[in-house]
């Protein structure tokens, strides 16, 4: 953990921690904090929109605290095609759920077109401090807070240990030695990749945040969208050489062909959010004991700089029939008791009290080895990169990142290049969407 | 025009309950149900888009009406163009080499010269029965360098297939899996009308010593000619309207198949990941449009010249 | 057609076929007498050709029967076209059909639901419609088959936002009506039952019927419905396939899984593997594309002296 990041909470538990958060809740006064809990005595019905497995033993939970509470979770699709549906929804105005589950580089988007409403007087105002930074800003937007951060990831390099080990390589602390262990170990086993990438906008965005770039800038309505900052640069001109050389494999994420790379040591290492544990143990059991855990390779040497990948928040749609029961239901998910449910079930925690909880630090990985990862990924979490902001139009940017950097992976063309035609076609689209770009 | 010649002299009967020939409208009550219907899930959806068409709805700034814009945008949109394009290649290879071999399978079937001929026909159709969805995800996984089909065959031979998913090669192996998914049925089609040819022409052909490429070329083709251009045109609208297989494949080919790789795809992105109903709608309208004028061309001239 | 999908199937979008010309119908043959009395000589070279095509159409269909006895870790590490490892399709059948609660069992009988009410319901339409184009004179029915035509050729990807939004006015969304309602048209069907209606029903038996003073409903029922079998079990099994293998408007429609159809919940188990925490279950998507086309391949060989007659007399006017 970074100093700076400790906070008086440290060792108190969790128990502690969940305590504070309710008095938080309670003191932070204003008649709709009060609105909440009256909504949760009166009970109800509400729909929760969201993929998360974790979830369900959640609902489980509460209805049995609650029994004059019924959530209806549904799992209305995954990622873009759930927000496609839930944008569907709001525009037709009926069908909208209570509470939906959105990621934080989708959230945006939902708070500007005022889908989703601003939780800050229901109580959310109170928990400054309740999450890491890097979730925690990503749900304060336009001076509101849009959601509530359920889980973060904090990115860390996941590594099969016994293919570094038969090859000699270290754990490599920069992204040139990256590369450079890249090399070696596909010059000694053709068949054999430090890593693979198909072109994926999470992983670029969360790269080019960690080396410091903030290609997308917003203010209200004006946009910038640019890549030509230092950190989009150095990003791309590193990461080029990996394509270049062909040293990642072409095997897209979260394919069979994926799973069974990193069990039978052919995908070397992979850099993930702190969610990732959950996928290896799940489907990729093959590995078990051949994994470790390191903090991601740094674009400067000594630095240690990190960057969130992926994760999502509870968000309450601005249509919803009962928004402060759904409230109640995601502060009880996300900071109360079902914090403890989810974490269970290999969630990594967005809330500080649990970051910072010993148990949680000094678990034992099996699948690693015995490695306390959490140590490393509440490290990383503390040194993400601040100043990050994603476009308020990021679901259609994301699915226009393989027409354009996706280039680079098949072609002659640049990551360069490709960010170049990626902005070009982010800004005529923010255009025409009303929003002032780049002018 | 199906109703045949108008039978024979009815004059003088007064009955008020008889349709035919004169016109009236009992034909309605039941033809009724399906028009009702059709205008609900067709009718409705297409005038409705037709005036989403007219407007433009913002992000920021709302919904305005901007008349024609929309279409000017997508007569020049090099996106659409692009997609169309490569339908346009699409349906210039992969329905004829399907046509073809439907239609050479259904001449074999027919012609009576196979062992286990009704074992053919059953089979050659059963992949019809495969849900688009399932195959493609089935033919995904084949196609898997390493791990699929064509990965055994690499190792197994120790060679090094060109991958089927690469961008030069994902439009062919898209071709192939709705070859796949079709052959069987537009060859059942074949087969039917050459079931149906009256014995006397072959008879005919038969005094005149036609031999069997003969007759194929003389009384099968011409006979099944309607079926003929009914299948092209069905694969002309198919092909047009591409979009299962590559929205399927897209997971595992993501720089290959672009958002705007089929006209289809191009109109569901903007309308699902874009939220630009107004503009989707636009295209789809112009694409319609396209098809039906492509689709009426063929059928014009296909059965000009049997005529 | 079925649904607003933009299945690239041609049976879906059939329609175009309304133009039978003069050329066309002069040939239009009575019923095909069985032909060619002495039967030819068969040929080995042209069995092994053909055979060529069959070996295309069923390889695909046997790695689909082999790899759904595989575990998940065989699929992956055995060739592809043979058995191997232990033989696991019981236990496979009975992952697919327990995981998640048994969630398959729902989505089969949701698919059935949708092909009975869809599908039948789309039959009975095409069959009255079909009935009154071939027999009956009425004021628009010209404009009748250009319209639907029409309409077919406009892409149903665009046409689903409105029909979604149209659909969740009246709250019909994440219903199964919103998934029924669209499988009712059947412009295919339509065509096919016109088609084989003409050629069917003797006009002079329906003159008899309405001289002897039947009401034209009674008429339809007593006298041309039993005419009409043939053609009927035909454009039944197409309207099923169509309604079975319906994939676009059900994902727009349904956001609950309890509604899925088996198309959409096989799609959404392949994509499981990709959300954190999921757990990739490509084995069961295997096991599962299986089953799901076992009931339409058992549907076409019990009925296949039905439709094959059927589409022998449609397809003729072409």
């Amino acid at each position: 953990m970074t100093p700076a990041w400790r906070t008086p909470l440290r060792g108190l538990g969790m128990a502690a921690a969940l305590l504070l958060g309710v008095t938080a809740c309670g003191s932070g006064g204003g008649s709709s904090a009060g609105d909440v809990r009256s909504a949760l005595e009166e009970g109800g019905k509400i729909t929760v929109w969201a993929w998360e497995p974790t979830l369900k033993s959640v609902v489980e939970d509460f209805e049995k605290e609650h029994p004059n509470v019924d959530v209806e979770l549904v799992n209305a699709g995954t990622g873009p095609d759930q927000y496609s549906a839930l944008q569907n929804a709001v525009k037709a105005g009926s069908g909208v759920p209570d509470l939906a589950q959105i990621e934080y580089f989708a959230l945006s988007q939902f708070a500007v077109g005022e889908s989703v409403a601003d939780l800050s007087p229901m109580g959310a105002a109170d928990l400054d401090g309740t999450f890491s930074k890097g979730p925690w800003s990503s749900v304060n937007l336009e001076g509101g807070i849009y959601g509530m951060p359920m889980d973060s990831g904090p990115m860390a390099l996941f590594y099969n240990k016994d293919v570094f080990d038969e090859h000699g390589i270290e754990v490599p602390a920069t992204w040139e030695e990256y590369i450079e262990a890249g090399r070696r170990l596909h010059k000694a086993d053709p068949d054999a990749y430090i890593t693979s990438d198909t072109g994926d906008a999470g992983l670029a965005t969360s790269l080019i945040w960690q080396a410091g770039g903030q290609p997308f800038t917003v203010d209200g309505t004006d946009v910038t969208v640019d890549f030509t900052d230092e950190g989009s640069t150095t990003y791309a001109e590193t990461w080029q050489q990996l394509l270049d050389d062909d040293l990642v494999a072409p095997v897209n994420s979260w394919t069979d062909e994926w799973f069974q790379g990193m069990a039978d040591g052919t995908i070397a290492s992979v850099v993930a959010g702190a969610w990732m544990p959950a996928n290896l143990e799940s489907s990729v059991a093959d590995g078990a004991g051949s994994w470790r855990v390191a903090p991601m390779p740094q674009w400067e040497e000594g630095a240690s700089a990190s960057a969130e990948n992926g994760g999502s928040s509870l968000a309450v749609p601005e249509a919803g029939e009962n928004k402060e029961l759904a409230y109640a239901f995601a502060e009880y998910a996300t900071t109360g008791d079902g914090v403890a449910t989810r974490l269970a079930e290999g969630a990594f925690p967005a809330t500080t009290a649990d970051l910072e909880d010993e148990r949680f630090l000094s678990r034992e990985f099996e699948y690693f080895g015995g490695q306390k990862a959490n140590e490393v990924f509440a490290e990383s979490a503390g040194n993400v990169v601040e100043g990050w902001s994603y476009l308020p139009y990021q679901v259609y940017a994301n699915e226009v990142f393989n027409d354009t950097v996706g280039k680079a992976y098949v072609s002659d063309t640049t990551l360069q290049e490709g960010l170049a035609a990626w902005q070009e076609q982010t800004v005529e689209y923010g255009n025409q969407q009303g929003f002032t770009v780049n002018e | 025009m199906t109703t045949s010649a108008a039978p024979a002299p009815v004059a003088a009967r007064p009955s008020p309950r008889r349709p035919r020939p004169r016109r009236s409208w009992t034909g309605w009550a039941f033809i009724g149900p399906f028009m009702a219907v059709f205008a609900l899930v067709f009718l409705a959806p297409i005038a409705y888009s037709v005036y989403l068409s007219l407007f433009q709805d913002r992000l920021i700034g709302g919904n305005t009406f901007v008349g024609l814009d929309n279409y000017t945008r997508a007569l020049t949109d090099a996106q659409f163009w692009s997609g169309l394009g490569r339908v346009s290649l699409f349906l210039a290879v992969q329905v004829p080499v399907m046509l073809v071999l439907a239609l050479l399978a259904a001449l074999a079937v027919d012609s009576g010269r196979l062992y286990g001929r009704d074992f053919f026909r059953i089979s050659i159709f059963l992949p019809y029965a495969v849900p688009a969805v399932v195959a493609s995800l089935m033919w995904g996984f084949m196609y898997g360098t390493r791990f699929g089909l064509v990965g055994n065959v690499n190792e197994a031979l120790s060679v090094t297939l060109p991958d089927p998913l690469s961008p030069d090669l994902v439009l062919a192996s898209i071709g192939n899996i709705v070859t796949w998914e079709f052959v069987g049925y537009n060859m059942l089609i074949f087969y039917s009308a050459l079931r149906v040819i009256p014995i006397s022409l072959y008879e005919a052909a038969e005094i005149d010593g036609a031999g069997q490429l003969r007759t194929i070329t003389a009384i099968k083709l011409p006979a099944i000619r309607g079926a003929l251009v009914i299948a092209t045109i069905f694969s002309i609208i198919g092909s047009f309207q591409l979009f299962n297989e590559p929205s399927i494949l897209q997971k595992l080919a993501p720089n290959a198949i672009t958002s705007d790789f089929t006209p289809n795809l191009f109109t569901y992105s903007l309308a699902f990941a874009g939220q630009q109903h107004n503009y989707a709608a636009t295209v789809a309208i112009v694409m319609g449009l396209i098809t039906m004028a492509i689709a009426y061309t063929v059928q014009l001239r296909g059965m000009r010249k049997g005529a | 057609m079925s649904t607003s999908a933009p299945a690239s199937t041609p049976s879906s979008r059939s329609g175009a076929a309304s133009t039978r010309t003069a050329g066309a119908r002069l040939r239009a043959p009575k019923r095909a007498a069985r032909r060619r009395g002495a039967a030819p000589r068969r040929s080995v070279v042209l069995t092994l050709l053909t055979g060529l095509v069959l070996v295309y159409s069923l390889l695909p269909l046997i790695w689909l029967v082999v790899n759904a006895t595989k575990t998940q870790a065989d699929l992956f590490g055995s060739f592809g076209l043979w058995f191997s490892g232990d033989f696991a399709l019981f236990a496979n059948i009975a992952d697919t059909l327990t995981y998640d609660g048994g969630i398959f069992t729902r989505w089969l009988l949701n698919t059935v639901l949708y092909v009975v009410l869809g599908a039948g319901g789309a039959t009975l339409l095409a069959v009255l419609g079909g009935y009154a184009l071939a027999k009956f004179d009425f004021p628009g029915k010209r404009a009748v088959f250009a319209v639907v035509i029409g309409a077919v050729a406009v892409p149903g990807t665009a046409l689903a936002v409105p029909t979604f939004l149209m659909f969740s006015e009246v709250g019909l969304t994440n219903t199964p009506w919103s998934v029924i309602i669209p499988s009712l048209i059947s412009p295919f069907g339509l065509y096919l039952m016109w088609v084989f209606a003409t050629d069917a029903i003797p006009d002079e038996l329906l003159e008899a019927a309405r001289i002897d003073g039947s009401g034209e409903l009674r008429t339809f029922a007593r006298i041309a419905l039993p005419l009409l079998g043939p053609g009927t079990v035909t454009v039944a099994l197409f309207t099923m396939v169509a309604t079975w293998n319906n994939y676009f408007l059900p994902l727009i429609m349904l956001k609950n899984p309890d509604w899925y159809p088996l198309t959409l919940g096989l799609d959404a188990w392949n994509d499981q593997a990709s959300t954190a925490g999921g757990e990739a279950v490509f084995d069961l998507v295997i096991t599962g594309s299986l089953l799901s086309i076992v009931p339409l391949i058992i549907a076409f060989l019990l009925l296949q002296r039905f439709w094959q007659s059927g589409l022998a007399a449609g397809s003729v006017k072409g």
